[in-house]
């Protein structure tokens, strides 16, 4: 076949091959320059932007800008050394740059991230930077006492170098001790970790519910008439196209203390005045109105798989004497496993980053991992919140990606 | 819609549209009742004066807009209204322009304006605008005559008191009170707040209203809480509940037993837009009289000695201000000035100890 | 779908209790969108149905917080309604500007991902297109990345874009054409997955034939591909502007005061006070969203009609 093909010229005398080739090299360039455009824009506006943000959680230059006397003595003295004279002296040089350059309240916020207590140790000896005397380890010693702290000089140590992994550290819930080894913070000082565990549990239980009510209604919808389950099919499709905000706004109106529901409850005579039920500001709160959102994003993908389920498949099994539930179980289910992949990983994902809807109705235990980056973007902790922002980004690529492998993205529909 | 229409339509609707003019003011604020009163108190006279406009933004709390602006390059602000904490914090960081006290005006009374604010509350970024408590706030309505809750430990007693509480979501201000609750005197909260066991401490205290809190961010939301009979009583800033008080007429109460207070005040962010007219604002808003048009406003005291007796009746009403100010020597008996020097220090470790609080069922 | 006539006892009653649950579950679905239509006629500052509002008594009812949307922020609100209260309407009430600029950041945010959209969805369906599954997992991403991290990532590299090169070039935050890169971006996936899904069905020997006959690739695009997906384009546009017009983490992060949108102003509403105004607007969003369902679903019918599929 090759020799043929090598022999085969086209009209103007080229091997028929190469020109078969350069056509479809020219083929696959013209469809990519139609994607180009969009490609170059995701990129520009949309990736750049979140690696950059990303690059902070492991760059931080607040400390290490401001001194260069100091990461000369650390880069002198080996790891572990005890600060000497010259190294109080260094600190005194830089604290001296701090207070020209007004950079101590950042530079001490760097080191305070890691050891809790100290920033005020550095603004308080950058304000008299200028009337600091040798011998200097001991007129720092007078200001405070915690000056020739280990951890602390760990910590500068760490910090002069703008390369940093201190953030994950925290983010694990994790500490270095005197010695520089990691241990798990306190007890009751872990926050990140645990509530990345329970965003998840979260997500997971929002999606099962969303499952459980989608499941029937997508059957419904498969099963009925068109022209009827069109009509059924606007109340699934109102929600998904009405604003977030609505719905949100909608379930505060519902289930607050003197809204919709404990009203109803009262004036039936159900719960008393005194007890209405907290049904918002807590977990369960995002929990409902989390379905509600999500729920039409699981109810599209389980529909369409199953309105192309034949009905005589069903219809042989009993034939053949399988009970109903012996149908459903071996016979229907089964079937409808991509469309309950493919809505179960959609939910999850966009559950896993949920912000607003937990940030407006999530109270104190119904908040997920979105709101405690947001919670240090307003704290001004880039980095930490760079750091958290990876973790979840992380997590949800993963899925993403699973997504991909086990559905295909390219088999994704909206209504 | 057709597409040509529609896009008619926005190009319409676009220019329309009119920019603000080049050389108009933006000034973050806290929004609410406290905006509005700086609006009547001193923007509108500010433009009047001077033909400089004000753009009024709101945030939860402005410095935290603020200082992304400044850490991203990107100054839109040209005055913030700052806690002094913030306002020191921001200010040791570089972020926020020094400010010459000498060049503000005189008081009314000719004293110069370095001794007319009281001592104290000049620092080198900040000049100070007013005094605020957070304290606890409650609907008389709700409690049968004589019993209302009377101290800070009946806020943190629900069996005496049961229902919804309104608690700040922060652990500043709320660790304070959970301590004076506790017994702590306000003299040494921030001694007691300094070791491990005080902090254990408060947040045993505050276990015993976990079950029962609603939290808050925005200084708007408490009188809401309070007015939608979400909560019996709430911590919140005085002065919102003093106004909800006034102009809506509700009978909510102001508990003055261990209240925070703290002051707050004018900055310009480093790399503002706009900023001698910047400064120009601030001159103005800072006077004695616009001081006091202020306090009549919203119940929040004035720095300025010599706007003190300036300070009549709440706007529009024959009620006297003063003893609804947080400096009002009666409402002082048992409260708190807030440390800025503990809370630069601690916030980071003891935020996340709170957010594990909140966490943790 | 009927009950075969060999069902036993207990299927039928399961039957009926699985009719049952679906009615809750739509039930489930519906009611929290309807349930705040009458309330936003409250005559009350209220959430909860009056006895007045029940009893159908017109005095329950009033267009007061319909008003109120109207008239806050304006200089003159209690001004006779001339043209001066109009124009003074029109420039300064604040859901009014909310709502110009929702519709001017929507419309070009549109505009821009559904042109660039379009033009990357034919080249997706052509199938030479190398690394596609890459690409798309990559055009898809806007859709699937927490929208926390989008606007963060976007509040630092709109600060100043040029940095990235080492530049100085002027910010795009606080500006529209910021919002409405931003918006853009996020509206992308929606008309990417809604525009592949119509270039599916689409012929490719439709292309061919028309080559053959003569015209030249222009022409065959605007005589033969365009008319056959252009409903999967404007349901896909569609998707695009409702997905800016309700967005609100990113104009959070990236808008000034000049760009506030209504879920922003919806936003500061919501954490401040519910009062029923928001419910106002929310209402009239559900009427504009069902405004827009029926056209996505008409264009959906005409679609499989243009197409040959069978509406079954």
């Amino acid at each position: 076949m090759s020799d043929v093909a090598s022999q085969l010229t086209t009209a103007d005398g080229r091997p028929l091959k190469a020109a078969l080739a350069s056509a479809q090299a020219r083929a696959k360039r013209r469809a990519f320059f139609l994607v180009l455009p969009l490609l170059l824009f995701i990129l520009i506006t949309f990736a750049v932007p979140i690696g950059q943000m990303l690059q902070r959680s492991v760059y931080n230059d607040q400390f290490s800008k401001s001194v260069p006397a100091l990461t000369q003595w650390f880069a002198e003295n080996p790891k572990g050394s005890a600060p000497d004279e010259a190294a109080f002296t260094a600190l005194a040089s830089d604290l001296l740059l701090m207070k020209e350059t007004r950079a101590a309240g950042d530079a001490g916020t760097r080191i305070n991230y890691v050891v809790s207590g100290t920033r005020s140790m550095f603004t308080k000896a950058a304000r008299g930077a200028d009337k600091l005397e040798p011998p200097y380890m001991e007129t720092f010693l007078d200001l405070d006492e915690d000056w020739d702290e280990p951890q602390i000089w760990n910590a500068m140590r760490s910090a002069a170098s703008p390369w940093t992994l201190d953030f994950y550290t925290i983010a694990f819930d994790l500490e270095r001790d005197a010695d520089g080894k990691l241990q798990k913070v306190d007890e009751n000082q872990r926050v990140y970790f645990r509530l990345y565990i329970r965003t998840f549990v979260l997500a997971s239980v929002i999606t099962a519910i969303c499952l459980v009510l989608a499941f029937p209604i997508a059957h419904l919808l498969a099963t009925l008439p068109m022209a009827k389950a069109n009509l059924l099919m606007i109340l699934v499709l109102l929600p998904f196209w009405t604003s977030l905000l609505v719905r949100t706004t909608s379930w505060i109106v519902l289930l607050q203390g003197q809204g919709v529901i404990n009203s109803v409850l009262v004036a039936l005579g159900i719960i008393s005045d005194d007890g209405r039920i907290q049904m918002i500001y807590n977990q369960t709160g995002t929990i409902i109105a989390m379905v509600h959102i999500l729920l039409p994003f699981m109810v599209l993908p389980l529909y369409s798989v199953m309105r192309v389920i034949p009905v005589s498949y069903t219809r042989a099994a009993r034939s053949l004497g399988a009970t109903s539930w012996t149908t459903f179980r071996r016979i229907y289910l089964p079937q409808t496993i991509p469309g309950i992949g493919a809505g179960v990983l959609l939910v999850f994902i966009l559950a896993v980053g949920y912000y607003i809807t937990p940030a407006l109705v999530g109270g104190a235990d119904g908040q997920l991992f979105s709101n405690m980056v947001q919670f240090h973007m307003t704290k001004a902790n880039w980095s930490m919140a760079a750091a958290l922002a990876t973790m979840l980004l992380v997590g949800v690529l993963v899925l993403y990606w699973l997504y991909d492998r086990l559905i295909g993205i390219d088999k994704l529909k909206l209504g | 819609m057709n597409k040509k229409t529609l896009f008619a339509l926005t190009t319409a609707l676009g220019g329309l549209a009119l920019p603000a003019l080049a050389d108009d003011i933006t000034i973050m604020s806290w929004g609410g009742s406290y905006a509005a009163a700086e609006n009547e108190a001193s923007y509108k006279p500010f433009t009047a004066a001077t033909g400089i406009g004000v753009v009024s933004v709101d945030a939860d709390n402005p410095a935290t807009p603020v200082k992304a602006q400044v850490d991203a390059g990107n100054v839109t602000t040209d005055v913030a209204l700052f806690l002094l904490s913030d306002a020191v914090r921001l200010c040791d960081e570089g972020q926020l322009m020094p400010i010459d006290p000498t060049v503000l005006p005189a008081g009314v009374d000719g004293t110069p304006a370095v001794d007319d604010f009281i001592e104290g509350t000049l620092t080198e970024c900040m000049i100070p605008n007013d005094i605020y408590a957070t304290a606890v706030a409650y609907d008389a309505s709700q409690f049968a005559e004589g019993a209302a809750p009377s101290s800070i430990a009946d806020f943190f007693d629900t069996e005496k008191f049961p229902g919804k509480r309104g608690v700040l979501k922060s652990p500043k201000v709320v660790l304070e009170m959970a301590l004076m609750a506790d017994g702590v005197p306000a003299s040494e909260v921030y001694d007691v707040l300094d070791t491990d066991e005080g902090v254990d401490r408060a947040f045993a205290k505050l276990d015993s209203i976990k079950d029962d809190a609603i939290y808050w961010e925005a200084g708007a939301q408490p009188p809401q809480l309070l007015a939608d009979g979400e909560v019996v009583m709430t911590m919140s800033y005085n002065g919102r509940i003093f106004n909800a008080a006034v102009n809506e007429g509700k009978p909510f109460e102001v508990l003055w037993d261990g209240q925070v207070f703290e002051w707050e005040g004018y900055v310009i962010p480093e790399g503002a837009p706009n900023a001698e007219a910047a400064l120009e604002f601030i001159k103005f808003a800072t006077m004695s009289e616009q001081s006091a048009h202020f306090s009549e406003r919203i119940s929040y005291g004035t720095p300025r000695k010599s706007a003190a007796p300036l300070v009549g009746n709440v706007h529009g009403t024959d009620i006297p201000m003063a003893p609804n100010l947080p400096t009002y020597p009666d409402n002082m008996t048992n409260a708190l000035a807030s440390s800025a020097d503990f809370w630069v220090d601690r916030e980071t470790e003891l935020g996340e100890r709170f957010n594990a609080w909140l966490l943790a069922n | 779908m009927a009950l075969p006539s060999y069902a036993s006892p207990l299927e039928r009653a399961w039957h009926y209790a699985y009719l049952v649950i679906c009615a809750m579950v739509f039930f489930f679905l519906i009611a929290p969108i309807l349930v705040i239509v009458p309330l936003s006629f409250n005559a009350e500052p209220y959430f909860t149905y009056t006895e007045k509002m029940l009893s159908l008594d017109s005095e329950g009812y009033s267009m007061r917080w319909y008003d109120s949307l109207l008239t806050t922020g304006m200089q003159a609100a209690e001004a006779v309604r001339d043209g001066a209260w109009w124009s003074d309407l029109w420039h300064n009430a604040d859901w009014v500007k909310a709502a110009k600029n929702s519709v001017i950041i929507g419309f070009w945010a549109t505009i821009l991902s559904t042109v660039l959209g379009t033009l990357a969805a034919l080249g997706l369906a052509r199938p030479e297109m190398p690394w596609r599954r890459t690409i798309m997992a990559i055009l898809i991403s806007p859709m699937i990345v927490p929208i926390i991290i989008v606007a963060t990532g976007m509040f630092f590299f709109y600060s100043n874009p040029c940095a990235i090169v080492g530049l100085e070039c002027g910010r795009l935050t606080s500006t529209y054409t910021g919002v409405i890169l931003a918006h853009g971006a996020l509206g992308i996936p929606f008309v990417i997955i809604t525009v592949t899904a119509t270039m599916s069905g689409f012929d490719q020997s439709l292309i061919r034939a028309s080559a053959s006959l003569g015209a030249n690739p222009r022409r065959t695009f605007f005589k033969v591909v365009m008319p056959l997906i252009l409903p999967g384009v404007i349901s896909g546009g569609l998707f695009a502007f409702v997905t800016s017009f309700d967005e609100v983490v990113a104009v959070l992060f990236i808008a000034g005061p000049d760009q506030q949108t209504i879920p922003r102003e919806m936003w500061s509403g919501i954490r401040e006070q519910i009062s029923p105004a928001i419910l106002a607007v929310a209402t009239i969003l559900v009427v504009i969203s069902i405004a827009l369902l029926t056209t996505v679903e008409l264009l959906r019918r005409r679609s499989e009609r243009l197409r040959g599929v069978a509406a079954h």
